[in-house]
């Protein structure tokens, strides 16, 4: 049992690590997100705030962006910003081409509904509703009607994310790991453009954490943008570009050589493996 | 289809909190049974009052003196009183939709007899009189056209009469004195209880008008005129033909105004009805008061539930659900549970009325117009009430409604 598990666990990571090697160029892609000049000031008494001090940033098709900064750094704002939850005080935003900052409140509602899928810090699934529900939620508000089975697309969306059999738990009988699945299965279930991630792992222990950014890596390796918004250097090892905001203004933007959750987790499940071996010997 | 998957929502939504639902929909559950209830007793006073008129005789028509003109001066009706037996006859003879006529002479006095004395009223009546009346007898028999004709000293007494001048003893072959004149009794009539007004219509005796005018009274005055038509459909046209035939036997000209006028039962019981319809509105109207109530307590939780439910708001929006899909599902949410709530209160307060009837003895009415108006005032409770928190909800900042602990 032991055995078949460890070889099993190298070969996937094994084959993680090929297809990691097969390096896209991402400058080839077609852009989804394009800032320039965006700028945020908010009002608070007398004082202003100036969140965004002028940010340029585009991020292609397929990439897997780690947004990071402390507090007060503007990340939150960024992310309101992309996330079509809120408008820049200038500059422009586009997505897919769609330019974002001119749209009414009707039609920004309708671009996070179709191109946008939020993964919360704290999962924000509805209470007393099933997972499955929870995740054909977005596909009630969708106008388009482009998805005529909402419950299959549901459960679809469920087993890719590992979670096919569990689309009738509530959230209160899932755990932190399984709750957050959920969540990425309902950003996933509209087909978006874009996957925006704040803080995903922020409520999640460290195994846990390296679970969902194994799942993020396996969905940005199926082509979906990925952009997560954290603090955590535990969460942005995983992705290929870092962005750091600082002030209102990015201060480093570099691709990087992602770890490979897949790797991480098969070591730390062999290292669970040698604790549990050596704890009997200890307890006699 | 959207908007059923939003009726959807919101029944799950209400259905996943049942305490606070079944609280929210109480007021509307009391509101709508009170309104019911009183409005049940209400029309129940109505019919009742109604099956007193349809008491006062079928299909009845009354003619009465009209009124005396002196110089520009009303006198009233009755002041100028023409009637004459030969109204009657004359109506008998020619019209096509009467079934048969009374006239109605009235003399007070005391009838001694039996256990003792009563002072009630005679009237002096034809053979048709208990059929234009409706009226049956429990003993005896009714006079003939033969004691009508030749004015025989015969009476059917009342049921108050009865009972007051032989208490253990059927009246019936029995005689009584009438201002001297020995009468008969040959019968003693159905008890028919209270007018409207609340006269007892038992306290009555029954003899030929000949009777009445010759023997009993020196009294020739006809009082009134009762006419009854074959079928109910007939009165109006029956009013129309008593009218010509009316003004021909009085020999009125053109330009004369009538000298007597006609009532249909239903003119009669227009005033009764009236008053108890006012009753019911008033009714009504105070349990109305209790539905809004119901009302301000739809709103009430509804603004609860939507500070309680801000982040699940939050959570619609920023996968998509625009300001109106909010508004949508809130204003369903209040809807539905008014709705809901005015059913129970419909079944509660039919409920209600039948237990107030059966206690109380009082007779009750739930019409369908009450249940549908009921229904609708309910909805609209639910959409007035709940248009505000719903606005409320629909107008949050979807960062600010995720941020909400």
């Amino acid at each position: 049992m032991q055995a078949v598990d460890a070889a099993v666990l190298v070969a996937a990571a094994v084959s993680d690590s090929n297809i990691l090697g097969k390096h896209r160029l991402m400058s080839d892609t077609k852009p989804v997100v394009e800032v320039t000049g965006l700028r945020k000031t908010y009002v608070m008494g007398k004082t202003e705030v100036h969140a965004l001090q002028g940010v340029d940033m585009t991020i292609r098709q397929g990439e897997l962006v780690a947004i990071m900064g402390t507090s007060g750094s503007g990340k939150s704002t960024m992310m309101n910003i992309i996330g079509g939850l809120d408008y820049p005080s200038s500059g422009t935003y586009l997505l897919d081409g769609i330019e974002v900052n001119k749209l009414g409140k009707n039609e920004l509602a309708d671009i996070r509904n179709q191109k946008i899928g939020f993964v919360f810090q704290g999962f924000n699934l509805l209470a007393r509703t099933s997972a499955v529900e929870n995740v054909e939620l977005p596909l009630l508000y969708d106008r388009t009607h482009k998805i005529k089975n909402h419950r299959q697309a549901a459960i679809d969306s469920l087993e890719l994310v590992g979670l096919g059999d569990r689309t009738d738990h509530h959230p209160n009988e899932l755990s932190g790991g399984q709750q957050q699945r959920v969540a990425i299965a309902r950003a996933l279930v509209t087909n978006p453009s874009l996957i925006l991630a704040d803080e995903p792992t922020g409520n999640l222990d460290s195994r846990t954490t390296v679970e969902v950014m194994q799942l993020f890596q396996e969905l940005n390796k199926k082509g979906i943008t990925i952009i997560l918004v954290t603090h955590e250097d535990e969460v942005s090892r995983y992705a290929k570009r870092i962005v750091v905001l600082r002030d209102g203004r990015i201060i480093r933007d570099e691709t990087q050589v992602p770890d490979s959750a897949s790797d991480d987790i098969a070591k730390l499940i062999l290292k669970q493996k040698r604790e549990m071996e050596t704890a009997p010997v200890s307890a006699e | 289809m959207r908007a059923t998957r939003l009726i959807k929502v919101a029944l799950k939504s209400i259905v996943k909190n049942k305490m606070r639902t079944l609280l929210t929909m109480l007021g509307i559950i009391i509101g709508v049974g009170a309104v019911i209830v009183m409005v049940a007793i209400g029309e129940g006073a109505q019919s009742q009052i109604a099956a007193q008129i349809q008491n006062l005789g079928t299909n009845m028509l009354v003619i009465t003196p009209g009124s005396s003109n002196a110089g520009g001066v009303s006198q009233g009706s009755g002041s100028f009183n023409r009637l004459k037996d030969t109204d009657a006859d004359k109506i008998m003879a020619e019209s096509a939709y009467v079934a048969g006529v009374s006239p109605v002479i009235f003399t007070r006095t005391q009838i001694v007899g039996g256990t003792g004395n009563w002072r009630s009223t005679i009237h002096g009546v034809t053979i048709d009189y208990p059929v234009i009346r409706n009226w049956e007898l429990t003993s005896g028999r009714f006079f003939d056209a033969s004691e009508q004709r030749t004015g025989k000293k015969v009476l059917v007494l009342g049921a108050t009469i009865a009972e007051n001048l032989f208490p253990n003893d059927d009246p019936v072959g029995q005689r009584v004195l009438v201002r001297n004149v020995p009468v008969e009794v040959i019968g003693v009539l159905a008890k028919k209880g209270q007018t409207p007004e609340g006269n007892d219509q038992d306290d009555v005796a029954l003899a030929p008008y000949l009777t009445v005018q010759r023997r009993l009274s020196n009294f020739t005055f006809i009082r009134q005129i009762l006419a009854n038509t074959y079928s109910s459909n007939d009165i109006e046209k029956a009013q129309v033909e008593l009218k010509a035939i009316m003004r021909e036997a009085h020999g009125l000209a053109a330009w004369e105004p009538d000298d007597f006028e006609i009532k249909n039962q239903d003119q009669l019981s227009e005033a009764a009805q009236g008053t108890t319809e006012v009753m019911t509105m008033l009714l009504a109207a105070i349990a109305s008061i209790s539905l809004l109530v119901g009302g301000i307590g739809i709103m009430n939780i509804m603004l609860v539930s939507v500070t309680e439910r801000t982040r699940e708001i939050g959570i619609r929006m920023a996968i998509g659900a625009r300001g109106s899909d909010v508004l949508t599902q809130f204003l369903i949410e209040s809807i539905v549970m008014s709705i809901f709530g005015g059913a129970l209160g419909v079944a509660i307060g039919i409920g209600g009325a039948r237990i107030l009837a059966s206690f109380t003895g009082w007779s009750t009415a739930v019409s369908p117009e009450i249940i549908f108006i009921a229904l609708a005032f309910s909805a609209a409770v639910g959409i007035f009430f709940g248009f505000y928190p719903a606005r409320k909800a629909a107008s949050l900042n979807p960062i600010d409604a995720l941020r909400f602990e």
